[in-house]
């Protein structure tokens, strides 16, 4: 046989005009409203909640030493420990942004610099937070390590000019990440 | 001033007149009182739902002090100056208690004007009608949907009736002999509403949802006029305001306590009228197109329902007329069921007692001004103790309709209609049966 029927449960007359079970289900939501009201809720402790319920209320407690760390947030540019842009401005990560939020303009080293060997750095590069969908394509994209999604998830703007963001601004908040990317050192 | 009084007294004298801006009076009362419950019960339902889920719901609503700058202030900190300005120190427990209740950002209203908000924001949102629909009936349908109930809560009585030196004045906005049918004949026009919008719309998902609503209310009509038949055989009148005060003397329906309500035969009833009650508020939920018998907006198989196709003010107008009509069948069990504006356990005929005897005493030459004055207020104060009766038990079943939603799943459409034809039908057409036996064995 190549099914199995499912055995259906007899009802009895108690189960089947619902009064019952309806009776519990009121019971259960209103120990849970009971016990929302009284601060008492079950694994509040585990959120470690201050408002009704399990919720932080959210501008007062925020959740940010909760956050996995793969959250994804704001895409950022990152430099390496030797303060060298890891972007040669391949613009591979313009071409995957599904959102098109991604520009590059790429522009060349000063062959005297200590990084000249990689050639090629961003002359501009912007990200229009507007249009970012926070994704992480980029960061998959890129073979030099270079951009790396940031754990930055309030990005509230007063100002519509600030949601299209530089370089210097993506540097500054991706910072510096140590290690990974070598093949650009001068003894290789 | 004198003239003034004289012009009041001749226009109420008159009875056609009295009875005139007394209904005006009345009707206005009970259309803000309505709309209000609405509002009201907009924010009840939110804040409900997000206790029983372990949230807050909407507690942050309130007046931004920023909306102040925009209008011309210059003062970024509102709440520091008039701490300053009243020399309590900032870091005081008035200051913290101040900043706890959020004073600095706003004025808080603990999420009270959210359905304000809601209602705003959906006034402001695009008006869509769609090319393909049937226009006349598309604009028409939402009003068929927020009518019927309106007019449907006028039959509803609030208070008990008053005695001015004018006349009388009875708490409700028409007080017909037929009231059960009127309310019974008024919501079930409602359905027309639900009906033409899924049909012009045009659309087969709201036409689903229409057809399932005639068919919803259909099925539970019957089913809720057969319940109130016992009830109606145990009062012996259709007029709701009767009935009240039948309750308000004898013990409510399903509370008789007092007055005849001890009789033999009131006991015995109550079985009956316990029936009756289950398959009332089961036919008052499915009327209202409440959860668990939302078929006609079911989101998870019928896109949105008869109302796909509307949007902004018309939307929010399908949206109102359905807790408007949740609000007025909720008035209707307390009124048939739960002693309407009664306060209970006999106090209604001692506070009318009393009310009498305070009139007749401050009528009297030899009354002193305290007792002239409490004369005229006595009716007055009792009414209201009365109305405010009405609202409590009013508050308690809106959230009772919202304490079910949030705890039951929606039935499955064959289901509904079973209940209502295979169960509810047969039990409700026995249930008249076993009510005429015992009127008719037990005295």
């Amino acid at each position: 046989m190549s099914y199995t029927p499912i055995k259906r449960p007899k009802f009895s007359l108690a189960d089947r005009i619902y009064i019952v079970a309806i009776a519990k289900g009121l019971c259960r939501t209103f120990k849970h409203l009971v016990l929302a009201l009284t601060r008492r809720s079950r694994h509040r402790e585990d959120f470690n909640s201050k408002g009704i319920g399990l919720c932080m209320p959210f501008p007062e407690q925020r959740w940010d030493e909760r956050l996995p760390e793969y959250y994804r947030g704001a895409p950022t540019l990152v430099r390496g420990e030797d303060s060298r842009e890891r972007c040669v401005s391949c613009q591979l990560c313009e071409f995957i942004c599904p959102a098109r939020a991604i520009t590059v303009t790429p522009g060349e080293v000063d062959p005297a610099s200590p990084c000249a060997k990689q050639e090629k750095a961003p002359k501009e590069f912007t990200i229009d937070m507007f249009r970012c969908i926070y994704c992480g394509m980029c960061e998959e994209v890129c073979p030099e390590q270079a951009i790396f999604m940031s754990q930055e998830y309030l990005i509230t703007l007063t100002d519509r000019d600030k949601g299209i963001r530089d370089k210097e601004t993506l540097y500054k908040l991706g910072g510096v990440r140590k290690g990974l990317v070598n093949k650009w050192n001068d003894h290789k | 001033m004198q003239f003034i009084i004289d012009c009041w007294n001749s226009v109420m004298g008159d009875p056609t007149w009295f009875y005139l801006i007394t209904t005006i009076a009345k009707l206005a009362l009970m259309f803000i009182l309505l709309l209000l419950f609405v509002v009201l019960s907009v924010w009840i339902e939110r804040r409900i739902a997000g206790w029983i889920q372990d949230r807050p719901g909407p507690n942050r609503t309130g007046i931004p002090i920023h909306l102040l700058q925009r209008f011309g202030s210059k003062e970024k900190q509102p709440l520091k100056k008039w701490l300053e300005y009243f020399g309590v120190p900032a870091n005081s427990w008035i200051a913290k208690l101040c900043t706890w209740l959020r004073l600095d950002r706003e004025i808080p209203l603990f999420g009270l004007i959210q359905p304000m908000a809601d209602g705003a924001k959906l006034f402001l949102k695009q008006e869509m009608t769609p090319s393909y629909v049937r226009k006349g009936f598309f604009i028409a349908a939402p009003m068929f949907v927020l009518g019927p109930p309106l007019i449907a809560a006028a039959v509803l009585p609030f208070s008990s009736s008053v005695d001015t030196c004018y006349g009388a004045i009875n708490m409700c906005v028409a007080n017909l002999n037929i009231g059960v049918l009127w309310i019974f004949a008024f919501s079930g026009l409602s359905v027309y509403g639900l009906t033409l919008a899924g049909w012009a719309s045009n659309s087969k998902f709201p036409f689903i949802g229409g057809l399932r609503a005639t068919a919803q209310l259909i099925s539970y009509e019957v089913a809720m006029g057969l319940s109130i038949i016992p009830l109606l055989m145990m009062f012996s009148t259709l007029n709701l305001q009767e009935i009240v005060q039948n309750q308000a003397e004898n013990g409510w329906t399903l509370v008789p306590l007092w007055g005849e309500g001890l009789s033999l035969q009131r006991w015995v009833l109550l079985l009956p009228m316990c029936i009756s009650f289950l398959i009332f508020v089961t036919s008052v939920f499915a009327e209202a197109n409440r959860t668990p018998f939302d078929m006609a907006e079911c989101e998870t198989d019928l896109v949105g329902g008869y109302h796909t196709e509307y949007s902004s003010m018309k939307f929010a107008s399908f949206f109102m007329g359905e807790y408007v009509a949740m609000v007025v069948g909720s008035a209707l069990v307390i009124t048939l069921f739960l002693g309407g504006w009664s306060i209970g356990l006999g106090a209604d005929v001692c506070l009318a007692d009393w009310a009498k005897a305070a009139a007749i005493t401050g009528s009297d030459q030899a009354a002193t001004c305290w007792q002239s004055i409490l004369g005229c207020c006595a009716g007055w104060i009792v009414v209201l103790l009365q109305f405010v009766a009405f609202i409590v038990k009013l508050v308690a079943f809106v959230f009772f309709f919202v304490w079910v939603r949030w705890t039951l799943p929606r039935f499955r459409f064959d289901q509904v209609m079973k209940l209502s034809w295979l169960v509810f039908f047969e039990i409700a057409v026995i249930n008249i049966l076993l009510t005429a036996a015992i009127l008719y064995f037990i005295q």
